[in-house]
């Protein structure tokens, strides 16, 4: 039982150290900071260009930026693959389409919950694309760079998402946690 | 379109030590993200916090060696302020973030697979609209891309040290104030339960 692969949970702080060390790690091997919206972007790029050339040719985001498949994409993939291992080794696997916490306030509709899950995961990826990074890229890259842009984008979003969260779960759920 | 092979192969290995740390460190669940936001769970903060610190005395003492080089976002005042609205917006009603969406999907959570998918839609939207957000992104100037220390003209070690003494006497009043209190009773032994 001395594989840690097999606990289904770290110490946050240990946590916390290992994403430290490995920025250390991606700056030095890669030229890199860990960032995961990148690809998204890039990939959605590829996926524009294929349907229509015409569109992109038009597009002046193509004469911007020359979307890849490189270092970031394969960083997404090995935080699928990463996670995967950890959930199946630990038995930690969560096969569930609505979340407890997300039931007791809307009922359990998965169709409500897809369809939120998809806008809202539209809407935050659009806002990180706004702002050029996200938790990874500004929240934990840009900040122990001490960018100013990444901690005016913390500030805002963390403060944003407590509101939100108040207004749509509100405050009772406290309790139940 | 690609980046050489050993550079995709240095990404997937960073991704997956990634991947791991953020299932075990538990941010890969709805109810750890939203518990955040309602102020009853800090695991995000405590992650997040230790991870600035710990990368910030990295990189900062790895930079004069020339071993690594910065990479700034530039404060775009626009893309900053209305960006990091929509983000706080989508990321409270998905319940996970980009990295931790994907390392839910990882976990085998569903809503987390649709919520990626339509992250793609967001990022195509963004690239669709470009042309019309590009003029929109000047419009209220930018600061360009500049550090805190450079900013107020000080040394990074000061900022360094003030966030980690805030950690440490935060961690300090944590520790020994839980006591007995114990958040999540069904987890393993690989950390100091006090601590949770």
């Amino acid at each position: 039982m001395n594989n840690p692969l097999v606990h289904k949970s770290w110490s946050p702080w240990i946590v916390g150290i290992g994403i430290g060390v490995l920025s250390w790690f991606a700056f030095w091997s890669a030229n890199h900071p860990l960032g995961i919206t990148t690809a998204f972007e890039h990939t959605a790029a590829l996926i524009i260009q294929g349907i229509s050339p015409e569109f992109a040719d038009s597009n002046s985001y193509y004469q911007e930026e020359s979307p890849k498949i490189g270092w970031e994409w394969m960083l997404v993939l090995g935080v699928f693959i990463g996670s995967l291992i950890s959930s199946i080794t630990s038995g930690d696997r969560e096969r569930i389409t609505v979340p407890p916490m997300w039931a007791r306030r809307f009922g359990s509709s998965a169709a409500l919950r897809l369809t939120v899950a998809f806008f809202a995961g539209a809407l935050m990826m659009f806002g990180a694309r706004l702002a050029s990074g996200c938790t990874s890229g500004h929240g934990i890259s840009g900040n122990l760079q001490l960018a100013a842009s990444s901690w005016l984008f913390s500030i805002i979003f963390f403060a944003v998402a407590i509101l939100t969260a108040f207004l749509v779960y509100g405050r009772k759920e406290g309790d139940h946690v | 379109m690609f980046d050489p092979l050993w550079k995709l192969a240095v990404g997937l290995l960073t991704g997956i030590v990634f991947g791991v740390l953020l299932q075990k460190g538990r941010v890969a669940k709805f109810r750890v993200i939203v518990s955040q936001f309602l102020l009853t769970d800090w695991t995000v903060v405590k992650i997040m916090g230790t991870a600035v610190v710990v990368g910030a005395i990295g990189i900062y003492a790895l930079l004069p060696e020339g071993l690594v080089s910065l990479h700034l976002k530039p404060l775009v005042w626009f893309g900053i302020i209305v960006g990091g609205i929509c983000f706080g917006v989508g990321m409270a009603l998905f319940g996970y973030c980009p990295g931790t969406s994907v390392a839910a999907t990882g976990e085998g959570r569903r809503d987390a697979m649709v919520g990626v998918l339509g992250m793609l839609g967001g990022a195509a939207t963004y690239v669709l609209l470009y042309p019309g957000l590009s003029g929109l992104l000047k419009m209220w100037g930018d600061a360009g891309k500049v550090t805190l220390p450079q900013w107020t003209d000080t040394s990074p070690w000061i900022w360094i040290g003030g966030l980690a003494a805030a950690l440490l006497i935060w961690a300090g009043i944590l520790y020994s104030t839980s006591g007995s209190r114990r958040q999540h009773p069904s987890e393993g032994g690989f950390h100091k339960p006090t601590a949770a």
